[in-house]
């Protein structure tokens, strides 16, 4: 989203100008079911399945997901989502404040938990949330599912489920949104 | 949003700060009810203590914050520094901040003593944790704090659903030895800044000379005050700085200001009740009300640890950029 993008990846806001359209709702829709699908064949159903939203992009996304994966597996799955704030790395170096109260389900040890964000950039929201996660349990196993892969990765983090690898500039910015996914600029005010 | 450096005063902080102040809690209530209630956020930061005057919760509460923020803690108690040697405050502050400390949390007997350290302080953010009877910031957010908590469980909403409008004509009685009390004027500002409706009840003793320009009103009759209140906060006399002198004694003082079995009785249903401790049973409360499911001590207590995280959160973390850590 948007507004998340814009106070998480840089240190003022501005407005986000889209330029042009990567995905129609459509198209998330479709990806989202093939991700479902992966999800489900790749754990061999959804037991122990907990999906974890990153707040605030993933966690529409997650809440999507378990859905999907409910007509897929006729299973009702747990979401959850997480708030990073406290776990960034850049805390002191920009404002850094938590969008939301984080709702984990439970004790995660033995789990498998697939977290889910909307756009994958520098790794660092996801090195973050993995610190998190230790603080609910030992996981089994950790899968990250996100809409957009847009690379420029500064740690060693790559995702296991795709919505769409898409090669971007440094200094452009996706939006992933209800009106699909967007590619732009934040062009700021003064 | 950029707030203030250092927290004195409610007034630094004015609405928009005590709203941010209250979300950013709210996550750290969360991080509260965890198995595991610690998070890295502020390693590698040093926290002291200076405590000029005694206190049990304040101080335990400011120490488990700044622990459960990973942040190091170092206290220092009075009766064993060099203060007893005759060191002067400007001094026993300028040895603390050379040692590289991040926050100093100060309480002392006099009022603006916070003030004046954080005139000193080069780069150490001051936190005001009592001055005298100026104020006690941390107090006032987490009794808002508390009573949005209550008024949302009620609602069956999360806190944050809330925001500050849940405080619009709230009404909020003070009640007690408002004279000495910095709890009442933190309360005052901090409330009244959310836009709830202040009365004060007291005996004409134990307001203060002038309530010039507080906006306050002050109770003509206790009984019709308490019948009227949304929220209820006691204060304890400060026996220790001459409460005792102001009134003829503890049990007509009792008799007239105390909530009493009685007077409990005369609370709308929903009422709530504060004291922000410790309490003395059987003077400002009768010793059956303090047990009450709407006397929610306890619940003040407990959120007083996740208020003060988000504060050095947002002093510490929030905003500042020098160093930070690197995971």
């Amino acid at each position: 989203m948007a507004e998340r993008e814009r106070s998480h990846t840089r240190p003022l806001g501005g407005v986000f100008v889209a330029h042009s359209q990567v995905l129609s709702p459509a198209d998330v829709q479709r990806a989202l079911t093939r991700m479902s699908h992966e999800v489900v064949e790749r754990n061999g159903g959804v037991e122990d399945v907990v999906l974890v939203g990153l707040q605030t992009g993933g966690v529409p996304l997650a809440a999507r997901m378990s859905d999907m994966l409910g007509q897929i597996e006729g299973a009702t799955l747990v979401v959850g989502c997480l708030d990073v704030a406290f776990y960034r790395d850049d805390i002191g170096l920009r404002p850094v404040l938590p969008e939301a109260v984080t709702t984990i389900p439970g004790d995660l040890t033995g789990k498998v938990v697939v977290l889910v964000d909307d756009v994958l950039f520098t790794g660092r929201t996801i090195r973050a949330a993995l610190n998190a996660l230790n603080d609910f349990g030992r996981a089994r196993a950790v899968q990250l599912a996100v809409m957009i892969d847009r690379g420029h990765r500064e740690l060693p983090i790559r995702p296991d489920y795709v919505g769409k690898n898409l090669p971007t500039r440094r200094e452009e910015m996706v939006d992933v949104g209800d009106e699909g996914v967007w590619i732009g600029t934040l062009e700021h005010s003064r | 949003m950029s707030g203030p450096q250092h927290l004195l005063s409610i007034a630094d902080l004015g609405p928009d700060g005590i709203a941010e102040v209250l979300r950013v809690a709210e996550a750290f209530a969360e991080v509260e009810r965890r198995s595991m209630p610690k998070v890295p956020t502020l390693r590698g930061k040093v926290v002291a203590t200076l405590f000029f005057e005694e206190s049990t919760r304040t101080r335990l509460s400011f120490e488990t914050a700044a622990k459960r923020l990973s942040a190091d803690v170092l206290s220092l108690t009075v009766a064993n520094s060099s203060v007893k040697k005759g060191e002067s405050l400007r001094d026993t502050v300028e040895t603390v901040e050379a040692m590289g400390i991040d926050a100093l949390i100060i309480r002392h007997a006099s009022s603006g003593a916070p003030h004046r350290v954080a005139r000193w302080a080069t780069r150490a953010r001051v936190i005001n944790a009592g001055d005298g009877w100026h104020e006690h910031p941390t107090q006032a957010l987490l009794d808002c704090f508390t009573v949005r908590q209550v008024l949302a469980e009620r609602k069956g909403a999360a806190p944050e659903e809330l925001g500050i409008d849940c405080f619009e004509g709230l009404r909020v009685l003070i009640v007690g030895d408002i004279r000495h009390s910095r709890v009442a004027r933190s309360e005052v500002l901090a409330y009244s800044a959310l836009g709830a409706r202040v009365t004060l009840a007291a005996p004409g003793s134990l307001l203060p000379p002038s309530l010039e320009g507080w906006p306050v009103e002050v109770a003509a009759d206790f009984d019709t005050a308490l019948a009227g209140a949304d929220v209820v906060s006691l204060l304890r006399l400060q026996s220790e700085r001459g409460s005792g002198s102001f009134v003829p004694s503890l049990r007509e003082y009792t008799a007239g200001w105390g909530l009493t079995s009685r007077r409990v009785d005369l609370l709308g249903e929903d009422a709530i009740v504060t004291h922000p401790g410790p309490m003395v049973r059987g003077v400002e409360i009768a010793s059956d009300v303090a047990d009450l499911p709407r006397t929610v001590v306890t619940q003040q207590v407990t959120n007083g640890v996740a208020v003060r995280m988000a504060i050095l959160f947002l002093l510490l973390g929030g905003e500042w950029s020098g160093e930070g850590w690197h995971g």
